[in-house]
């Protein structure tokens, strides 16, 4: 068999070739329109899944043992290209006037999803770690990108540090891995740990953990989170959606292929790591959630709640035999499409919201269900569904999510996230009290929404509304995802005991 | 199509009505209030009908579940098996007698909420998502869809009372939402252990009973989780001390809310404990249940008492709510079929009787904007309808033969007295507790001096609401004269219930 079939990465050439086309094309151009640019994203974006749907239930291949291809990679690509549609679309109205220039800015949404891509189809480390970089440098650039705001270059800076440390203490983590099973790749390292002498190496645990610290931060799990409410409320709100979509996804799609191939036979010196980690991070995340005035601030306390529930996954991967860790890991899926589409319905609407009002706090969404009742719906189902409410997507997923992962060890953990899940439905309620309690401010009267931003908002919703409602054929999409993290080396590992 | 599949189709189509009922008013324009009405009204009806015939067409002597549908929704995936989670539907005798209240309790509510103006389109909306909760915890035979739609009814009910509430209706909305909410979650947490612990892949609750009945899931595992049921559960059954939220919340909540809320909502608290405490974990019931009838039985007697010393229309009626659950919480924990029966029983009869109360209550707030006491006397000169509707209410609240709440507290004390007689001694007392602070009401409200503030500004109830008290008082009557086929249906389900004495 061909070790370099480079046509397995024909959707990420079209990816990255829209890119550098979108970038060339303003500066061929200069006075063009700059929605345009946001549009030709969204095409881009669209192409790129369409591109990625061939791929569907195809053999999975390896380029020379480093990237693969298969069903778990594809999933990912549909993913990225989802957000980066979606956030092309709302940059599209929201960074009108807002930058001089906005070519770069859509090129680095678009590098940004390859480097999600490129991290769920790693099977190496050094590669995974290049991805992430490849993410998270553009990242840097966008959280900044509002230049003349002070509070988005103060976020971007904030992001530069802290992310350059952990990026660190991964590599640090990576070393040790390296130093200890002689191999980068996840399948000699599986190989490697299997046949070492059962025993705690101190090297491992703390390569580990490390390692676990390094992508923790990536999606923001506490203690390293520090970083993530200031970048979320300094970034753009487009990009702010993109924050808590994509970087999260990203963060969750190395750790499942890295976790349930490369480490999973050592799972008794990481797991207990892990269970407590999703601990804190669902208890902080929500506590201090509650007391946020700017909604940016809000979302993102909560969004790290959210990283709390699917860690608790990864927990069961640990915890649990090799049924539960395939049933966790596609409920967790499941939950990343619902949470991604939930919150980008969230931020359509805020979007719309503040094109036309410049309000993103909290305070500021007073009345908005008399000035626009279709926003309020929206915003109404996707907090509702971050609740774990019925009929939206957050309760089916949730509840696949943590009943799946259910083992006995973990009783307690998926107590403390049901818990943790009520307290957040009280912050949610804050703000829908804002939205439906009181009266809009003087001088603002019912507003017509633009087409795009309706129709957007409302396909979000159904999306809600369709895994809330029927969710068999999306498990069954995400468990042929899953497959492919599962069938390499089973034989192989021999969990300890 | 078989006749038992066709009787399917209409349990599956009574939950439909009130989705179909929001859904088409989401696309009626706001500002057609009267279309959002007729609308409304027309599937209330619709539902009040359908309501009567499944209750009338449960056959007493056939198998304990008829009328049942069951539609595969999610299965052979990952970790649920074969009918993993179907939308399995169908009732038994307890399930056609609080269907049947529901209907009832739906269609005055819907008559009462015609003269509400603010945004009926909004809440019309609310109000059949919440009555969809509703019948879908009744029907629902599958673990999954039964918290499905028990969650369902909560969720509404922050917005219906936050936004068309009255007094303190934020502070009432936000305690009522978390603490049912509350409740849930330790209902959820116990959907995980206990599907789990079976370990048959299924949420059908069919299977599930067997396994709690036969020792499948083991006798620890009950005993553990068996408080988690009944807590979650009992929180919405205003269960002595979870009941803070019924007097808060009832108190701020518009009239149909009330109606609703007080009428069937705290019935699915304790459906929640028949199906998921006495049927699921019938070994845990039998350790736990000396407890539930300690709890029930405060309730009912601090209930009462709180009533006596209250002064508002609507904290009478919600702390007589907590004492009136409480005597259903003490039926339900006797383990015998004469006091299951009767708690059953109790459960339709505070239901129409509670839904009156905060009907008649509503009529006099709307006009006069008080509930104290105090302000009142001689209303019976001005609103002479009203007066005589509310006098049955509190007749049926006292226990009155001839009502319903005779029928039902009469089993209820019957079955106490069989297992816990001191427990019965107190629940007689509890009761004459009620005829205190009814007579009391009575006595300032309705006859005495008349309070010439009110002279030309209180007028009767209006056709509509007649309309909707007749339909409730109806049913108190029949219930209280011909009960058979009341107590036949429901004592047609308990007697089969495993744990459950002669």
């Amino acid at each position: 068999m061909d070790s370099r079939p480079y046509w397995i990465f024909i959707p990420e050439y079209i990816a990255a070739g829209s890119a550098v086309a979108i970038v060339a094309l303003e500066l061929i151009f200069p006075k063009m329109r700059r929605e345009l640019l946001g549009y030709m994203t969204a095409v881009a974006g669209i192409a790129w899944a369409i591109a990625a749907a061939f791929y569907v239930g195809h053999d999975d291949r390896t380029y020379q043992g480093l990237l693969q291809v298969d069903n778990f990679t594809t999933y990912f690509r549909f993913l990225a290209a989802g957000i980066i549609t979606v956030t092309g679309l709302l940059s599209a109205t929201y960074m009108k006037d807002k930058a001089k220039t906005a070519s770069e800015y859509y090129g680095l949404l678009l590098t940004a999803g390859l480097g999600m891509v490129l991290m769920a189809a790693s099977r190496e480390l050094i590669t995974a770690y290049i991805s992430l970089e490849l993410l998270s440098f553009s990242l840097y650039i966008l959280v900044g990108y509002l230049k003349k705001d002070a509070l988005s270059s103060e976020a971007s800076l904030k992001y530069i540090l802290l992310g350059a440390f952990s990026s660190a203490m991964l590599l640090y983590g990576i070393s040790l891995i390296y130093g200890v099973t002689q191999s980068t790749h996840y399948d000699g390292i599986a190989q490697a740990l299997a046949a070492r002498d059962s025993g705690t190496t101190p090297a491992v645990v703390v390569g580990f953990m490390l390692i676990i610290a390094g992508v923790g931060f990536k999606v923001a799990a506490v203690p390293f989170h520090m970083w993530s409410p200031d970048a979320y409320e300094g970034a753009p709100l487009p990009i702010t959606a993109f924050l808590s979509t994509l970087s999260k996804a990203a963060g969750f799609a190395l750790f499942l292929r890295l976790f349930t191939t490369a480490i999973v036979v050592d799972a008794v010196e990481w797991r207990w790591a892990i269970a407590l980690l999703a601990a804190i991070t669902m208890v902080l995340g929500n506590v201090l959630a509650i007391q946020q005035k700017n909604l940016k601030r809000l979302i993102a306390y909560s969004s790290i709640g959210q990283v709390g529930y699917m860690l608790v996954v990864i927990a069961a991967i640990g915890y649990g035999d090799q049924e539960i860790g395939r049933n966790a890991s596609s409920a967790l899926l499941l939950h990343i499409a619902g949470y991604t589409i939930s919150t980008l319905a969230l931020f359509t609407a805020l979007t719309a919201y503040y094109n036309k009002t410049g309000h993103d706090t909290v305070e500021g969404l007073r009345g908005m269900a008399e000035t626009q009742p279709f926003l309020a719906l929206i915003v109404t189902v996707s907090l509702f569904s971050f609740a774990g409410l019925p009929f939206f997507a957050g309760f089916t997923t949730k509840l696949f999510m943590f009943q799946a992962s259910t083992t006995d060890e973990l009783m307690w953990l998926i107590g403390l996230a049901v818990v943790n899940s009520f307290v957040s439905l009280y912050y949610y309620l804050m703000v829908l009290r804002q939205v439906y309690l009181f009266d809009p401010p003087a001088g603002l009267a019912r507003f017509k929404l633009p087409p795009l931003m309706m129709g957007l908002g409302g396909l979000l919703m159904l999306g809600v509304l369709a895994i809330g409602i029927y969710p068999g054929p999306f498990f069954e999409a995400v468990e042929h995802a899953t497959q492919p993290l599962y069938q390499q080396g089973a034989d192989l590992i021999v969990k300890n005991p | 199509m078989s006749y038992d599949e066709a009787q399917g189709y209409v349990v599956l189509s009574t939950l439909a009505q009130p989705l179909l009922a929001a859904l088409i008013i989401l696309f009626i324009p706001a500002t057609r209030k009267m279309a959002i009405r007729y609308v409304s009204l027309f599937f209330a009806t619709l539902m009040l009908g359908l309501s009567v015939y499944i209750f009338t067409a449960y056959q007493i002597g056939g198998d304990s579940i008829q009328m049942e549908i069951s539609w595969a929704w999610v299965e052979n995936t990952a970790f649920l098996g074969p009918r993993g989670i179907s939308l399995h539907l169908g009732i038994d005798g307890i399930a056609a007698l609080m269907v049947l209240l529901t209907g009832i309790v739906a269609f005055a509510a819907t008559l009462v909420s015609w003269k509400l103006d603010y945004r009926p389109k909004d809440f019309f909306i609310l109000f059949w998502v919440l009555v969809a909760g509703v019948y879908g915890t009744f029907f629902a035979l599958d673990l999954f869809f039964w918290f499905f739609f028990y969650e369902l009814a909560v969720v509404p009910l922050y917005l219906l009372i936050g936004v068309w509430g009255s007094t303190r209706k934020e502070y009432g909305a936000m305690k009522l939402t978390l603490m049912l909410v509350g409740g849930s979650v330790l209902i959820w947490i116990g959907i995980f252990a206990i599907f789990n612990a079976a370990g048959l892949h299924t949420f059908d609750l069919q299977q599930l009973w067997a396994a709690g009945a036969d020792g499948t899931i083991d006798r620890n595992t009950q005993k553990i989780f068996f408080p988690f049921f009944v807590i979650g559960c009992g929180v919405l059954a205003a269960l002595w001390p979870f009941h803070t939220w019924s007097p808060d919340g009832h108190m701020a909540a518009p009239t149909a809310v009330s109606m609703v809320h007080a009428g069937v909502l705290m019935k699915l608290g304790a459906f929640g404990i028949i199906r998921l405490g006495i049927q699921l974990l019938p070994e845990g019931a039998e350790f736990w249940m000396p407890g539930l009838m300690v709890l029930g039985t405060i309730g009912a007697v601090y209930g009462a008492a709180a009533a006596l010393t209250q002064r508002d229309f609507k904290l009478i009626s919600g702390y007589s709510s907590v004492s009136h659950m409480g005597y259903v919480l003490m039926g339900l924990a006797t383990m015998n079929s004469i006091g299951i029966t009767g708690a059953v029983l109790q459960m339709f009869s505070h239901g129409v009787m509670t839904a009156l109360v905060f009907l008649m209550i509503g009529a006099l707030y709307d006009q006069a904007h008080t509930r104290d006491l105090r302000d009142f006397g001689g209303i019976a000169k001005v609103m002479p309808w009203w007066v005589v509707c509310y006098t049955i209410a509190g007749l049926a609240n006292v226990g009155l033969p001839g009502l319903s709440g005779f029928t039902a507290e009469f089993h209820i004390f019957v079955g106490t007295f069989e297992t816990y007689p001191l427990f019965g001694g107190l629940a007689i007392f509890a009761a004459a507790l009620a005829a205190g602070y009814m007579l009391r009401m009575f006595s300032v409200v309705f006859f005495g001096p008349f309070n010439p503030r009110w002279k030309d500004r209180l007028h009767d109830i209006t056709p509509l609401e007649g309309v909707a008290a007749s339909a409730l008082i109806a049913s108190m009557v029949v219930m209280g004269v011909w009960w058979a086929p009341f107590t036949d249906r429901v004592s047609h389900t308990v007697t089969q219930l495993v744990g459950v004495t002669g």
